[in-house]
């Protein structure tokens, strides 16, 4: 598929070529390859209110050409009203949405050159597979001709040849997401907006899903911004994830930044599971550092220096459960160690998950990967450790 | 015989009182006696006569005009009444406006045609219209009561409606009154449909205010049973309303049947589906 704005705009396209642009770009994921530096949209500053409840506050964001942007929040955090901002559904109370250069906030929504793709698909039911992909280009008054090959090669995208005289109502719920998508993609949008893209969609499906919408997305080289409140979906599917919460953007980055180095406490405890130890910082320095932390009824020590201000003593360690290790024997040294005893145990198949309480009365999440088929493991009250490397913990604020 | 329950004997006298009245009316449809309450043997002479009947005939031809267009009307009317309430964001007045578009249906008929009749003679006094009361007037007296039962059952359809749709049309490029005709007049016509045949049974059952607001022109069917009856009831009469319970029992089939074929015809393509 063409993009019409590396043809028309020159002085980007070599831009793009240079080495080090490429070099810069190979170090934000693995689906990178794909992903220019150059901006496709531009949100600055975008308020929105409701009857004086602020639902979008102050947001900005750049979204690079060809990239995948997940904006991941729970229930009431503002990023499907930013969503249908960006559709044209609703318009910012403040702040300007610029799509390649040019301010679209006030622009209808069918004079954009986005589509959507909505959570309940919003298939029309009176009309076929192959007259539901072709509404949107009916409206650009295409020739006959050319509207029927567009139809038959957006179904052969979403593998779909076969149903292009059935109704949405006698397809499954697979099918008719990839009808949806087919319809969205059908006009050659310059984004792609997808609404809680596999919400209607049961667990197995999902994730089968996720990954052919994925490689759909590649393959036609659209850029995309999606909708969710599942982290899974959104760490599978994007390049770079935008925790919202309360209408503020909370942090961006890619998954691995936002599940490794969270901004903060909130993030962490929502992007995954974490174990929390409240402390004080006794010695800051360069090489490391030193938390006392009476949760844990030991010092916690970090292999970097944070540089705090004097004032703010009060932090948060944050240990991953997969990063916190489980061992029968005392380990060696004074620091990021608890004592305990098993409370309980979830075995979920790939992996089970331990809850042990402390000597403190600390609950510890625990998962250790079930490598070796029934293995000698802690059981049930068992006394066992719990430690971690001093690499593993991260120290947050509020 | 097992004595049958007492759930099975009401429902025997339950629909006894409603349909008895009916079967005997159609009983005696055939009766060849002038008086109605007397049996006087089997006899097809009432329906010759009442084809026969040029004013009956008439007023039959007047009152499915009339249900007609005030029919067509009103769903337009009410149409864009249920729209305005249900799409339309807030604004002042609303709630005015939808409690005004529905008091129809709760006015007692006689303030209705009374205060009509009043607003005709006061215009055709100011404005010299109307000149003289008939069709016309019946059929914007009609249009004012149907188009508040086809508001109702049209904005109930319309809240249904997922919105997602219309901005899904939107979204893919056509605006707003294109949408409204695209998408979602095709998904609300079933309400549409119903909401007309209300609006024509209403209309064609009319008395109170066809009475107060039409003309000496204008003569509904409703309006000459009533006045053949206060004569002394003609077994014509009976005649007519069995072709009309006639009409309506096979119209009523008609509908069944074609919404259980529909149906069925849905399941099966779902069945095949999910097989294949």
């Amino acid at each position: 598929m063409t993009q019409p704005m590396t043809l028309t705009n020159p002085s980007t396209d070599i831009r793009h070529q240079l080495p080090a642009e490429q070099e810069m770009s190979s170090t934000t994921g693995k689906k990178s390859s794909r992903v220019q530096k150059e901006t496709l949209m531009e949100i600055r500053r975008v308020s929105k209110r409701f009857d004086e409840a602020l639902a979008v506050d102050d947001v900005s964001l750049t979204i690079r050409r060809g990239e995948i942007f997940a904006l991941l929040g729970g229930s009431g955090s503002g990023k499907s009203t930013l969503l249908r901002m960006l559709a044209g559904f609703e318009k910012p109370c403040e702040g300007q949405i610029l799509l390649e250069g040019k301010d679209i906030s006030r622009t209808p929504p069918y004079e954009r050159a986005i589509n959507m793709m909505f959570q309940s698909y919003a298939l029309f039911p009176h009309m076929t597979v192959a007259e539901n992909i072709a509404f949107g280009l009916k409206q650009d008054k295409l020739p006959k001709a050319e509207i029927r090959e567009r139809v038959a090669e957006m179904l052969k995208l979403v593998h779909m040849e076969g149903f292009a005289k059935r109704k949405p109502h006698q397809l499954s719920g697979g099918q008719r997401q990839r009808v949806a998508l087919a319809r969205s993609l059908a006009k050659r949008p310059s984004l792609l907006l997808l609404d809680e893209p596999m919400g209607a969609l049961d667990k197995k499906l999902r994730t089968e899903m996720q990954l052919e919408v994925v490689e759909i997305l590649e393959r036609v080289g659209v850029t995309c911004i999606m909708v969710t409140h599942d982290q899974e979906e959104a760490m599978t599917m994007a390049d770079r994830v935008a925790i919202m919460s309360d209408g503020w953007i909370v942090q961006v980055g890619s998954p691995v930044d936002v599940y490794e180095s969270p901004a903060n406490r909130m993030v962490a405890e929502f992007v995954g599971t974490v174990n929390l130890f409240a402390g004080e910082i006794v010695m800051d320095e360069a090489d490391c550092c030193v938390i006392d932390s009476p949760e844990l009824g030991r010092r916690i020590r970090i292999d970097h220096g944070i540089s705090t201000p004097a004032d703010e003593r009060g932090v948060w360690v944050a240990v991953r459960p997969e990063k916190t290790l489980l061992s029968l024997e005392q380990p060696k040294g004074d620091f990021n160690w608890a004592a305990g005893t098993v409370e309980d145990i979830a075995y979920l198949g790939g992996l089970s998950v331990y809850y042990v309480r402390t000597e403190q009365g600390h609950l510890v999440k625990v998962s250790l990967a079930n490598t070796t088929r029934r293995s000698e493991r802690p059981g049930w009250d068992d006394e066992v450790y719990i430690h971690w490397d001093e690499r593993s913990a991260v120290v947050l604020r509020d | 015989m097992r004595k049958p329950s007492f759930t099975t004997v009401m429902l025997i006298l339950g629909l006894l009182f409603l349909y008895l009245p009916m079967l005997v009316l159609v009983f005696y449809s055939f009766n060849s006696s002038r008086l109605v309450t007397v049996w006087a043997g089997f006899s097809g002479r009432w329906y010759i006569e009442l084809f026969r009947d040029q004013q009956i005939l008439n007023a039959v031809w007047t009152s499915l005009r009339i249900a007609f267009f005030s029919a067509s009307m009103a769903v337009c009317l009410g149409t864009l009444a249920a729209f305005v309430m249900v799409r339309f964001g807030r604004f002042r007045g609303k709630t005015a406006l939808s409690s005004m578009v529905t008091a129809p249906l709760v006015m007692p008929e006689v303030i209705t045609g009374l205060s009509l009749l009043l607003l005709f003679v006061h215009m055709a006094q100011l404005i010299g219209w109307p000149a003289d009361r008939g069709m016309a007037t019946i059929w914007i007296a009609h249009t004012t009561f149907c188009s508040a039962y086809v508001a109702v059952v049209v904005s109930s359809r319309l809240r249904e409606v997922d919105l997602s749709l219309e901005e899904a049309a939107m979204d893919l490029g056509a605006p707003p009154v294109k949408t409204f005709f695209q998408i979602t007049l095709p998904v609300i016509a079933p309400a549409l449909a119903a909401g007309w045949l209300l609006a024509f049974t209403l209309s064609l059952d009319d008395l109170v205010i066809a009475s107060f607001v039409s003309g000496p022109g204008a003569t509904t069917l409703p309006m000459v049973v009533f006045s053949s009856v206060r004569l002394g009831v003609s077994p014509k009469i009976n005649a007519l309303a069995t072709l009309i319970i006639l009409t309506v029992s096979l119209a009523t089939f008609l509908a069944w049947y074609f919404m259980r074929r529909s149906e069925a015809k849905r399941r099966i393509a779902m069945r095949m589906q999910q097989e294949g």
